[in-house]
């Protein structure tokens, strides 16, 4: 099972906790899936409402780890403070790392992840940045502190799946120590089993559960479909090859 | 005075960040705060006195992906 800054998680699977029909679908979700962590924000509480408890309470309950995000922030500025709001709030120094470059597609600012990377550790932070698959802004993650990398798969809530397998691969390949875990992008449980067939860690889903027509049997589908793919990886896939090799003994074929 | 909390103009005659909230009945809830952009952790909001024009954020925990 992944390990992050020295924590086993029980699950190959993350899982958003945004979106859902209704708290008990939510619930639902995480108990069938198995996943060992849940992301969450933090939010103005509306109009004087109790929402912000109830979720935390609902929280609570579900027994996972908790990952606050700075989900929404475009200036290490505004991420700093916001993680520093979350490590109070959920008591945790933990803190996946959004900052975000591009309004359109929410792709990440890499020069702002940096900054607020190296200031977020310097405050003793552990940090999971929500990067992209480049190749040196990884490496330059990882000089300043970061011990665990989340590229995206593809544009948040886009369902897309992997963009940029290539990317991914020389990720684990150039890392082979570092925890890597897909966050963002992914629609379908079989884009999660590539993920783990590549050697990754761990994936991160929220939308392609919460946005099903079945919530709790889609988390359930992802957890299987992770698990499948964490199995091959450990089983040495075979080399795929242009021409075809017949699998039944040519020896032995009846003469006719 | 008048001092802005999470985006919205406020009337207080509060003088500290953890009078505030006990007037917002959030004196015992579950929430992080900054002013002026800055975090204000929970031990420091009595001693954190409030200005006007002050900009007051008031967060508690929320889904998130």
């Amino acid at each position: 099972m992944p390990v992050f800054y020295g924590t086993e998680v029980s699950s190959q699977l993350m899982l958003g906790t945004a979106q859902y029909p209704s708290p008990a679908i939510l619930a639902e979700a995480f108990r069938r899936s198995g996943a060992g962590i849940a992301t969450v924000s933090v939010r103005r509480e509306a109009g004087g409402g109790r929402a912000g408890q109830d979720f935390w309470t609902l929280i609570k309950d579900l027994g996972v780890i908790v990952l606050p995000n700075t989900a929404g922030c475009h200036s290490v500025r505004e991420a700093f403070t916001t993680a520093q709001m979350a490590r109070e709030l959920f008591d945790t120094d933990w803190i996946k790392l959004e900052v975000i470059g591009n309004a359109d597609n929410l792709q990440p600012d890499p020069f702002g992840l940096v900054e607020a990377s190296r200031r977020l550790v310097d405050d003793g932070f552990r940090v999971f940045p929500y990067c992209t698959d480049d190749l040196v802004l990884c490496e330059t993650l990882l000089t300043v502190g970061c011990q665990v990398l989340m590229p995206w798969g593809a544009p948040i809530g886009s369902g897309m799946g992997l963009n940029n397998p290539y990317g991914l691969r020389a990720l684990r390949q150039n890392f082979p120590e570092i925890p890597l875990v897909v966050d963002a992008g992914l629609g379908l449980p079989s884009q999660a089993a590539r993920v783990m067939e590549m050697g990754y860690d761990s994936v991160l889903v929220n939308t392609a559960v919460a946005k099903a027509g079945d919530p709790a049997a889609m988390a359930e589908s992802f957890a299987k479909a992770v698990e499948a793919g964490a199995i091959a990886y450990g089983a040495d896939p075979m080399e795929p090859r242009d021409m075809a090799s017949p699998s039944t003994p040519v020896l032995g074929k009846a003469f006719l | 005075m008048k001092i802005i909390v999470n985006g919205k103009e406020v009337e207080t005659n509060k003088k500290t960040l953890a009078e505030l909230l006990d007037e917002l009945g959030q004196g015992n809830s579950r929430v992080a705060t900054a002013v002026n952009e800055a975090f204000v952790p929970a031990k420091a909001r009595m001693t954190q006195n409030l200005f006007t024009g002050d900009r007051i954020e008031i967060v508690t925990p929320r889904q998130g992906g």
